[in-house]
């Protein structure tokens, strides 16, 4: 697969989790996870709440992890590639 | 040292900080006003993106709002967050490739047409002064409350502060004092969040205390919420009362709407390298997530602490609290029942919403209201969500440099993202409609004396936004987030990811989502409000929602249009694929 094949697969894949964790748990989904209670927190609640924030942050630096991989495996030999031309 | 005393020591001292980096940061070409001179480390970046994205609205109003709004709030909470993926992983890079000053200035490139670039400047100006009006509201209340100045006063201090690091310093000033900012703003929230948790919970971590027992009972906070709340006869504090679908439409329109603002977009150009534009991203994100996670906690033991100390209480033995935000406008009371107790139930207390106030005092001295009771409930209370975290701290009874810091962290955020708007405005008119359309023969040096020019004239109006706000400034917030989901991101999402879109396309795109949003936000919040209910609204979305509807009618039309017409010509596709290499 090509470096943008690979890119696009990628953010194919985070982008659902993003859906799942907010739309799918937060709202869809939500008032049947509040069936399940941890602490003080509905679990459909906490996702609205607490949750798909977390989820958020996890899944950009899962994104830059797997992205500079991407980069170095594809794109190593240029050191200086993003040097403007303007 | 009283609270005033206090209040001066801490706003005089953070504003001396923003002067001395605006000093030390000063700009010397366009570059350096523009994006910073793309030098930007992508921690400090994020810090700014944070500070810059946090406004007097998200300090100051949010938590307060989710109080009132309970499960419904998370709108807000997913939506100004969740909106950062999108940004992170579908345009901050490659923007960030493209290497240029403005969001215009990829639109007008990537669709090789002024007109494409016009219709983004309109977009862009719009929404961002009716940002800006909202932060200098903020400016006004924080002083009036807290230095005990005429409002205007405040808001010209405000407006010389901020006119004096971004005209000066432009990018560079804006991005080093919103730095110095964030770390004021993030401070001034956490440490009355951290206080009052452990007095409700016992729990030091607000984010945890949240979801924890009661102090003292085994009770947990959320229960106890979900009861009080439907004894009083309100739903549920853990339960939507909005339609699933609407929910979902407004907080879709709030991500989307975020992805697309331009003074967000424009800071990740200031970064030097492609993969740091994706790691600002990142950061920018923890240091939002850091107030965002707080703010719903923060709003539950608001909530809390207001019912227990206001609920049926004698008038005449409330909190000062209470006493001082009525002399100030933001709660009123009307003795519906005339028993001299308050009392605090689902509803408005007052015919036409808002407090109409007369220089009488009533039979307990309260201020006396001109309006007309609504007697369809009980209600008695008015209060403005705004009041929740600026009285936090004295309703929880905290010590007096703890509601310091809540002011000067409030005007840390009111300010940050003033300035972060005023660049954007200022270099929309200096680079894109001066340099790049109407007259492109300026050399570097009159462009950023046009640039500081635009900057100034943008402070002084929105100055003037600020001693005479529009009384429409909450009804437009919908506004900015819906024209941003339905103009901007789409054009710059397909410009990026669809290399057929050709400028036909794009322009029919936004003015389609342009047109369909407007009018639906102008025909229920302005021709006829009084329709504004779910009965009447297209598929049970609100006008705060409709963006996201907007935005799949831009996609359709775009696409739809831009096969009747040829392709873009080469060199385009040339420069997408090269955007979309690291």
């Amino acid at each position: 697969m090509t470096y943008w094949q690979l890119n696009l697969l990628i953010l194919f894949i985070l982008l659902s989790i993003w859906f799942l964790v907010s739309f799918g748990f937060g709202i869809i989904w939500s008032e049947n996870l509040d069936q399940i209670k941890f602490g003080g927190f509905k679990l459909g609640f906490w996702f609205a709440q607490q949750g798909s924030i977390y989820f958020f942050v996890i899944i950009i630096f899962i994104y830059i992890f797997l992205m500079n991989k991407l980069d170095k495996k594809f794109y190593s030999d240029h050191q200086e590639k993003d040097k403007d031309k303007d | 040292m009283s609270l005033q005393a206090l209040t001066y020591l801490f706003v005089g001292l953070s504003f001396a900080i923003y002067i001395a980096i605006a000093i030390w940061s000063r700009a010397r070409s366009t570059n350096d006003f523009y994006i910073a001179g793309k030098e930007v480390n992508p921690v400090a970046n994020g810090m700014a993106t944070a500070a810059d994205w946090m406004s007097a609205a998200s300090f100051i109003s949010m938590a307060g709002l989710i109080a009132f709004l309970g499960k419904d709030g998370s709108v807000y909470l997913m939506g100004w967050t969740g909106g950062y993926v999108l940004l992170a992983l579908l345009l901050a890079p490659y923007l960030r490739k493209f290497g240029k000053y403005t969001v215009p200035d990829f639109i007008g490139t990537r669709y090789y047409s002024k007109a494409a670039r016009l219709v983004a400047i309109i977009c862009l100006i719009f929404i961002s002064f009716t940002y800006v009006a909202g932060q200098m509201r903020g400016v006004g209340i924080v002083f009036s409350r807290f230095l005990e100045v005429d409002i205007n006063v405040g808001v010209v201090i405000g407006m010389l502060i901020v006119f004096f690091y971004a005209v000066l310093g432009g990018m560079k000033g804006i991005t080093y004092t919103q730095v110095a900012q964030y770390c004021v703003l993030i401070f001034a929230y956490l440490v009355p969040a951290i206080f009052i948790s452990i007095l409700v919970t016992n729990n030091p971590i607000p984010q945890l205390g949240f979801g924890d027992q009661i102090s003292g009972t085994s009770t947990y906070l959320l229960d106890r919420l979900d009861q009080i709340s439907e004894e009083l006869g309100f739903t549920a504090y853990t339960e939507n009362s909005k339609t699933n679908i609407d929910i979902f439409f407004i907080t879709a329109a709030l991500m989307f709407g975020t992805a697309g603002l331009p003074h967000v977009i424009v800071r990740f150009f200031t970064v030097p390298k492609v993969s740091d534009a994706r790691k600002s991203a990142g950061y920018a994100l923890i240091f939002i997530a850091l107030l965002y996670t707080t703010a719903p906690a923060v709003s539950a033991f608001a909530k809390m602490n207001f019912i227990d100390s206001v609920q049926e209480v004698e008038y005449e033995s409330a909190p000062n609290w209470f006493k001082n935000w009525e002399d100030i406008g933001l709660i009123a009371w009307k003795d519906k029942n005339e028993d001299g107790v308050i009392d605090y139930y689902p509803g408005n207390a007052l015919k036409g919403v808002k407090p109409k106030y007369t220089n009488e005092r009533g039979k307990y001295n309260e201020r006396v209201v001109l309006n007309d009771i609504d007697s369809s409930n009980l209600n008695e209370v008015y209060i403005d969500n705004d009041i929740m975290v600026l009285a936090n701290p004295e309703i929880a009874k905290l010590p007096n440099w703890v509601i310091a810091l809540v002011a000067a962290g409030a005007l840390a955020a009111a300010l940050s993202t003033a300035a972060g708007l005023l660049l954007v405005i200022s270099a929309s008119i200096s680079h894109d409609l001066l340099k790049k359309m109407v007259m492109p023969k300026i050399t570097e040096k009159q462009e950023l004396f046009f640039a500081r020019c635009s900057a100034a004239i943008a402070i002084f109006i929105a100055g003037l936004f600020g001693i005479y706000p529009p009384g429409f400034v909450a009804q437009v917030v919908a506004f900015a987030f819906g024209l941003a989901a339905s103009t901007i991101f789409p054009v710059l999402f397909m410009g990026i990811f669809y290399k057929r879109l050709n400028k036909q396309g794009a322009i029919a795109g936004m003015l389609s989502g342009l047109i369909s949003t407007s009018s639906y936000i102008i025909y229920f919040k302005f021709i006829s409000p009084d329709l504004n209910n779910s009965n009447n609204w297209l598929f049970g979305i609100s006008p705060e929602g409709f963006g996201f509807l907007g935005m799949i009618i831009n996609f359709t039309i775009a696409l739809i249009v831009s096969n009747f017409y040829s392709k873009p010509p080469n060199e385009i596709y040339q420069m997408i694929d090269n955007i979309r290499k690291p």
